[in-house]
């Protein structure tokens, strides 16, 4: 590099230098570059133990330079667990999806949560089933076409959606808890303080660490990129506001 | 924490914890159930005085789930359950299975179907030897008659989960658990401070990740996957265990495993002398079934009669290892009822002047 030259960015080292499985426009990406990015910041890849889920984000042990177990449909909580119970020396983050974390995976997040369990869980949210074709998910929106609900989410019969970092936020366990976007660049650079954070409790042992991130599904949203951008700031931060729900450390340092 | 060579009066649930504790289990997760709840109630002080973890779990589910993640790290893990909890870990079995992860599963099998009863039963043979949950798979099985063989077999277990990184059922039922017996108890050698070096998820320190999983999806991938796991099955068939009683002369044999095993033995020796030649056949392993042993029993002209308390599973086993020799009788208890010795006679006598 000569002297005129300036490295501004660069892949992280805890990310595999392979290109990802995720449709044009995706966010997931975005998630584990932040995630992979905090890894190598905080000297963390090496002492990584990472549990991944099923859904779209299933393959994420292929893009972290970390030792992984899979865990089945839901029970990443409960993996993750077993995990850091065996090895509390570790650093135990755990990734799911929204299908699979507020929905099929409900007991093992709230009691995971409860029980103040030491790892960081990152909750991406884009409010349908994703690998499966574009399902209902918990956290599909009022009036939301899916392939099984095709007229829109009906509140009368399939309920309102599940606002997971609030519940998160009031478990007497949880440490950290905090709902982000990854829209655009300000939102990006919050996220990743966000995530840090949930990264950090841990560290100290604080507790459990969560962080929900919403994200775009374009493929299952049926719209291009750049409206399903447009749809994170209109739709869905209006009913998911970003936010902090519950931080220890705040408490910590008054 | 148990002393070497002390000699206790104990339950079933007990000595298996005990065994546990001493094979050097350091993750425990369960869930209550009856009759295996002295189980989960031992462990939850014995476990952590012992060095080791102790997570009541919020569901059956979620208790095989954590097993997945402590196996994972290479430590020995274990959980215990009865028959109904036992179909709820059927999901993490597979899991484990698939991704190859050594652990040990308690059934203290109870009364089914559904919710049944809390009293002994042997419906879960087909569930626990056959797999158990999706996907061709097949967990090693050990069934111990007494409280004394529920100590050694959980020790023995461990050792078998890491040899052939395969999960390890312990199948007892409501007898065993809660009968109370001596036992001695004994502490095997130090194990290897490393076991699981090699696969076990540590940290990737200069190597690539690793990754502990059961998702093949190249194409071919699967495929060559199942047949690893199958050559890891016909590997594990060396390994058969069963106690023979009185065989060598016994026109009839008993094939009975388990509490049931035990109880018919008590017929046996009633009949023994009344002069009756009948001898037990008890499978210790239920998968893998020790066949060789009883097709040698059948080429030897023997007749045979299996005894279970259920409608009739282990005797299709029974019957598959000596298909081309012999056949067997069947005999079934059901569940809902305690067997005596003097329940078996006439079956017995039966199945002896018969054919």
């Amino acid at each position: 590099m000569s002297e005129q030259e300036k490295l501004v960015f660069d892949r992280a080292d805890a990310l595999v230098d392979v290109p990802t499985h995720y449709c044009p426009g995706c966010q997931h990406g975005v998630a584990q570059r932040l995630a992979g990015e905090l890894l190598t910041e905080m000297g963390l890849t090496e002492n990584t133990l990472l549990v991944t889920s099923i859904g779209c984000s299933v393959f994420l042990y292929n893009y972290l330079k970390v030792d992984s177990v899979e865990a089945p449909h839901g029970r990443a909580p409960a993996v993750a667990t077993g995990v850091k119970r065996a090895r509390p020396d570790k650093f135990v983050l755990s990734y799911q999806g929204d299908g699979d974390l507020a929905s099929i995976g409900m007991a093992e997040i709230m009691h995971c949560a409860n029980r103040g369990e030491n790892v960081s869980i990152i909750f991406v949210n884009n409010t349908v089933y994703g690998m499966t074709g574009g399902q209902m998910a918990p956290t599909t929106l009022i009036g939301q076409k899916t392939t099984t609900s095709p007229a829109g989410r009906n509140a009368s019969k399939e309920g309102l959606p599940i606002r997971m970092s609030e519940i998160i936020g009031q478990l007497g366990g949880t440490a950290y808890s905090a709902r982000v976007a990854l829209n655009n660049v300000k939102n990006i650079r919050k996220a990743k303080k966000a995530m840090k954070k949930a990264f950090e409790v841990q560290q100290k042992e604080l507790g459990f660490g969560f962080i929900e991130v919403l994200a775009t599904c374009p493929t299952n949203w049926r719209m291009d990129a750049l409206k399903a951008n447009e749809r994170i700031e209109n739709e869905l931060i209006p009913y998911f506001p970003l936010g902090v729900y519950k931080d220890l450390t705040a408490e910590v340092e008054d | 924490m148990t002393k070497n060579g002390e000699k206790l009066f104990i339950k079933g649930n007990e000595a298996i914890s005990r065994g546990a504790i001493a094979a050097g289990l350091k993750c425990y997760f369960g869930y209550p159930i009856t009759p295996q709840n002295d189980i989960p109630e031992y462990m939850s002080a014995a476990l952590p005085a012992a060095g080791g973890e102790f997570v009541q779990a919020e569901s059956e589910v979620a208790a095989a789930n954590m097993l997945i993640g402590a196996a994972a790290c290479g430590v020995r893990s274990m959980t215990s359950s009865s028959s109904p909890g036992i179909s709820l870990k059927q999901e993490a079995i597979s899991y484990l299975a698939g991704s190859e992860l050594p652990t040990v599963i308690v059934n203290m099998n109870r009364g089914g179907p559904g919710l049944g009863d809390i009293g002994p039963s042997q419906g879960d043979y087909f569930q626990s030897v056959k797999g158990g949950g999706h996907g061709d798979y097949r967990t090693l099985v050990l069934a111990p008659g007494t409280c004394q063989e529920a100590y050694d077999l959980v020790i023995q277990a461990f050792d078998l989960a890491f040899k052939y990184r395969n999960p390890v059922m312990i199948l007892g039922d409501a007898i065993l658990g809660q009968m109370k017996e001596p036992v001695i108890t004994w502490t095997p050698e130090e194990k290897d401070e490393n076991e699981g070096h090699g696969w076990r998820i540590v940290g990737a320190k200069d190597r690539p990740g690793r990754i502990l999983k059961s998702l093949h999806l190249s194409e071919g991938a699967l495929a060559k996957h199942n047949l690893m796991l199958k050559e890891k099955y016909e590997d594990m068939a060396s390994f058969t265990q069963k106690e023979e009683y009185q065989t060598e002369d016994a026109d009839l044999i008993i094939v009975a495993y388990g509490s049931i095993g035990r109880i018919v033995k008590s017929t046996i020796k009633k009949l023994r002398n009344e002069g009756h030649k009948v001898g037990l056949f008890r499978p210790i392993t239920l998968y893998p079934f020790p066949s060789d042993d009883l097709k040698k029993l059948a080429e030897q002209g023997k007749k045979f009669l299996t005894i279970e308390h259920n409608l009739g599973q282990m005797v299709e086993d029974v019957r598959l290892s000596i298909r081309t020799i012999s056949d067997s009788d069947f005999f079934g208890f059901y569940p809902g009822n305690l067997p005596t010795p003097d329940d078996f006679e006439e079956p017995i006598l039966k199945a002896l002047g018969g054919k």
